[in-house]
């Protein structure tokens, strides 16, 4: 039986967009290093708890937050936290790709580089690194000056991955991260998550059931701004206490 | 069909202003006319010289001033100011826009005048009448500045909101963020901008005209008077037709008006075009 | 992180400073000559045309230059209107893609560019060699050039907002072509197009290049389209030019009585572009 130790924390995050209230209350907590899906019907507040976690939902105007996150114990919404810092351990990979528009090898240096990283040969290593470690490098070691527009999306999503992994965070947030692609540059990057796990705690949004079934360790069920039901996948998708989580497995919404 | 009407103009207008020309043309070739620095009508001679040199030294004062402020002012515009200061300003911007040239004129004869007269000149040790290169320059800045910074603001909102997420996810600040990733992308848009301004400040006749002394000798300082190529015709029209070749000579300035403007017309409008193709 | 925040609030700064410097030359613009300006404003001002000796510093007003302006920008915003429109509603309705279309939006937008002296030059030509004197008619050939390629364009960006399914919407009805653009495209674009039409007006009124070498100068106001007019923007230029400091100051006063007016059709386009705002389907 695994054991889950939580490396984010969420209290009673309630989220509003102006008078709407989109999140109600959400008590929960992200295991570490492990793969911990939320799955719910479209429209239901995922991206918003998603985004919460790195404070990216700041950028929204109109946007109003109660409740804590903390992340390692700190609450993120703290007055005074260092946003930037707190996005340099939370990345996020969003549902379509992203690239900046720069070269392959500027996209990922991008993250160290705004942080402060100067040394060009550490740089290259980075870049090297991360690359490898999704499994791109070998396609465009030859065109790392290339703009990276001229990726396939699978490869721009991949990319964005290393992009994300090149700031050495400890989280991985993930917005329906393949759903923008085709099935097998979609499985591409669902083998990095397997391989990725290991090294990081990540968090991804989906609304494809089969694919939460084979990546998923934990699971959050979000329904209608509210939380469901939470657990380890292997309970939730067998045995789910709601009815409503039930409801939504067995595809009668959604 | 009326759809044809504008390029109708357009040819009709090169055609007949370069028509008048020739004459003066005949006389000198084109580049004696542009480098003599002898403006005198009556005994026939026709040094275009500080002219141009008024005109450039005027407009480069103004971009020099214009293009920092309008740029600065519309990122504030398009990254930072809370949506209410916004709205209240573009409309302000607006109203800049259709102030009147003369009243834009008055306005640097009563304030920009005697301040550099009184305050800049003394400080930058000279004497001065205060109708300057400076002045010239100063109000024809003000001018320019709504139509750089409403072009340039369209252009950094136009920016998709993706890439500025994909910036801030990383840990960026947001200036960071506005230098490194929206700048790139509103670049070429920027610079459009830039130089659809330019080819307005060069063409600006009557604000300019009232500051900036009317002196027929290419300026060599700030502090100096100058004398634009709007600023000729508009002056000497009347005598246009009693002294031979004078016509000839200022719509010969019509005309270098009219290509210059087209130039940087067509430029910048093509690059816009370009940018708005591309982000569809 | 610090060397971070230093550089944003640094530029953060200098982005407040440019702002506030832009909205400040407005204000100072207005400040300005509505202070050096306000002392002369006499009502005689508005109301009478020069006298003998007014630029001798005697009585009078400007009453020649406001109704000239009027006249004149009102038959040129006429005139830009006729011209305009179709060139407007072909380069939204027929056109689209072809390239006459293209090269005909350059041409106008070349002409956006073109300073209103070279207008003031090339209609002079054209006059000189018809044998004309400069005239109320030839300012408003002049001043409607000007005004062409501003009103064109400010009508193409209002067209371009009619939605799609309000024309498909009449094409499903049987319409023509034409009858839909009549019909339902113009309504849709009408408060549009009455802001355009009140932008250009103002810009009419506000252009002294244009009609300096084109329009004349008079102290009456013109009978027929045959007379010389005097224009309110002229009125300020000849007066400040003046050793005369009681003209000079009434130079400010009409520079006063010029953005008034400039403001005044500003303000009224916005309303009106409110007002008839019901009808358009957002």
């Amino acid at each position: 039986m695994d054991t889950f130790k939580p490396h984010i924390s969420i209290q009673k995050l309630n989220v509003f967009y102006e008078q709407h209230h989109v999140l109600k209350d959400i008590t929960v907590d992200i295991p570490e290093k492990r793969i911990t899906a939320i799955i719910g019907p479209s429209g239901c507040g995922k991206t918003t708890l998603l985004k919460s976690l790195n404070r990216l939902i700041d950028l929204i105007e109109g946007v109003k937050v109660s409740g804590k996150v903390l992340v390692n114990g700190v609450n993120i919404f703290d007055n005074g936290i260092d946003i930037t810092d707190i996005r340099k351990k939370v990345g996020l990979i969003a549902q379509m790709p992203n690239p900046l528009p720069m070269s392959v090898y500027d996209n990922v240096a991008y993250g160290p580089r705004i942080h402060w990283a100067k040394d060009r040969r550490e740089l290259d290593q980075t870049v090297e690194h991360c690359l490898q470690a999704v499994g791109l490098w070998s396609e465009v070691k030859e065109r790392l000056k290339e703009p990276a527009s001229r990726l396939s999306a699978g490869q721009q999503q991949r990319l964005c991955l290393a992009r994300a992994l090149a700031v050495k965070p400890e989280v991985l947030l993930c917005d329906e991260p393949t759903s923008a692609l085709d099935p097998i540059s979609g499985r591409q990057i669902e083998t990095q998550l397997l391989t990725l796990k290991r090294d990081y705690t990540i968090v991804f949004v989906t609304h494809v059931l089969r694919q939460a079934r084979r990546l998923a360790d934990y699971v959050i069920f979000v329904y209608l701004g509210e939380l469901v039901e939470h657990g380890p996948a292997q309970t939730v998708f067998t045995q789910p206490s709601d009815p409503r989580t039930r409801a939504y497995i067995e595809g009668v919404f959604g | 069909m009326a759809a044809v009407f504008p390029s109708l103009v357009l040819f009709i207008m090169a055609f007949s202003l370069s028509q008048r020309s020739t004459p003066i043309l005949a006389t000198q070739p084109l580049s004696e006319l542009f480098f003599t620095s002898s403006w005198r009508p009556m005994k026939g001679e026709f040094g275009f010289y500080p002219f141009i040199m008024g005109t450039l030294w005027v407009t480069g004062v103004a971009m020099i001033l214009a293009i920092p402020i309008s740029i600065l002012c519309a990122i504030y515009l398009a990254e930072y100011a809370p949506s209410r200061i916004r709205g209240a300003i573009k409309p302000l911007l607006d109203l800049l826009a259709g102030i009147p040239s003369v009243v834009y004129g008055l306005w640097g004869v009563l304030l920009v005048v005697p301040l550099i007269r009184y305050y800049i000149a003394p400080l930058l040790g000279g004497a001065a009448t205060g109708y300057s290169v400076l002045a010239g320059g100063m109000v024809l800045a003000i001018m320019v500045f709504p139509l750089i910074i409403s072009i340039s603001e369209e252009v950094f909102r136009a920016v998709p909101f993706e890439v500025r997420e994909a910036s801030f996810a990383l840990g960026a600040t947001k200036w960071q963020t506005v230098k490194h990733v929206v700048m790139r992308k509103a670049l070429p848009g920027v610079v459009a901008a830039i130089i659809l301004g330019f080819s307005r400040a060069f063409g600006e006749t009557m604000a300019v005209l009232m500051v900036v002394g009317n002196v027929a000798r290419a300026p060599s300082s700030l502090l100096d008077p100058a004398y634009p190529l709007p600023a000729l015709i508009a002056n000497n029209y009347g005598e246009m037709m009693s002294i031979p070749l004078y016509d000839s000579a200022l719509l010969l300035a019509a005309l270098i008006l009219l290509l210059v403007v087209f130039v940087f017309s067509v430029v910048a409008r093509l690059s816009l075009l370009r940018i708005e193709r591309r982000s569809v | 992180m610090d060397r971070r925040k230093l550089e944003e609030d640094f530029f953060r700064g200098l982005m407040l400073l440019s702002t506030i410097i832009v909205v400040g030359s407005l204000l100072a613009v207005f400040a300005v000559v509505l202070l050096k300006g306000a002392p002369a404003l006499t009502l005689s001002m508005l109301t009478q045309t020069p006298k003998g000796g007014y630029y001798l510093g005697k009585e009078g007003g400007i009453l020649n230059a406001i109704i000239g302006s009027l006249y004149l920008a009102a038959g040129a915003t006429v005139l830009a209107f006729l011209l305009g429109l179709p060139v407007a509603l072909y380069l939204r309705e027929y056109a689209g893609r072809s390239r006459f279309a293209s090269l005909t939006r350059l041409s106008l937008d070349v002409m956006w560019g073109i300073p209103s002296i070279v207008y003031g030059a090339f209609i002079f030509v054209i006059m000189l060699y018809v044998g004309a004197r400069a005239s109320l008619l030839w300012g408003i050939i002049t001043v409607a050039l000007f005004l062409l390629p501003i009103m064109t364009r400010a009508m193409d960006e209002v067209m371009k907002m009619t939605p799609f399914r309000l024309r498909e919407a009449s094409y499903a009805l049987g319409s023509t072509r034409l009858e839909t653009v009549m019909k339902v495209v113009s309504r849709q674009a009408l408060p549009g197009i009455l802001t355009a039409v009140l932008l250009a007006f103002s810009r009419g009124i506000g252009d002294a290049a244009s009609v300096l070498l084109t329009a004349g100068y008079t102290d009456f106001i013109p009978r027929s389209l045959l007379d010389p007019v005097a224009t309110l923007p002229l009125a300020v230029f000849f007066q400040i030019g003046s050793p005369f400091p009681e003209v000079q100051q009434r130079a400010y006063a009409s520079g006063i009585i010029l953005l008034g007016l400039v403001l005044l059709v500003s303000i009224a386009s916005r309303l009106s572009t409110k007002k008839f705002m019901k009808y358009v389907i957002r």
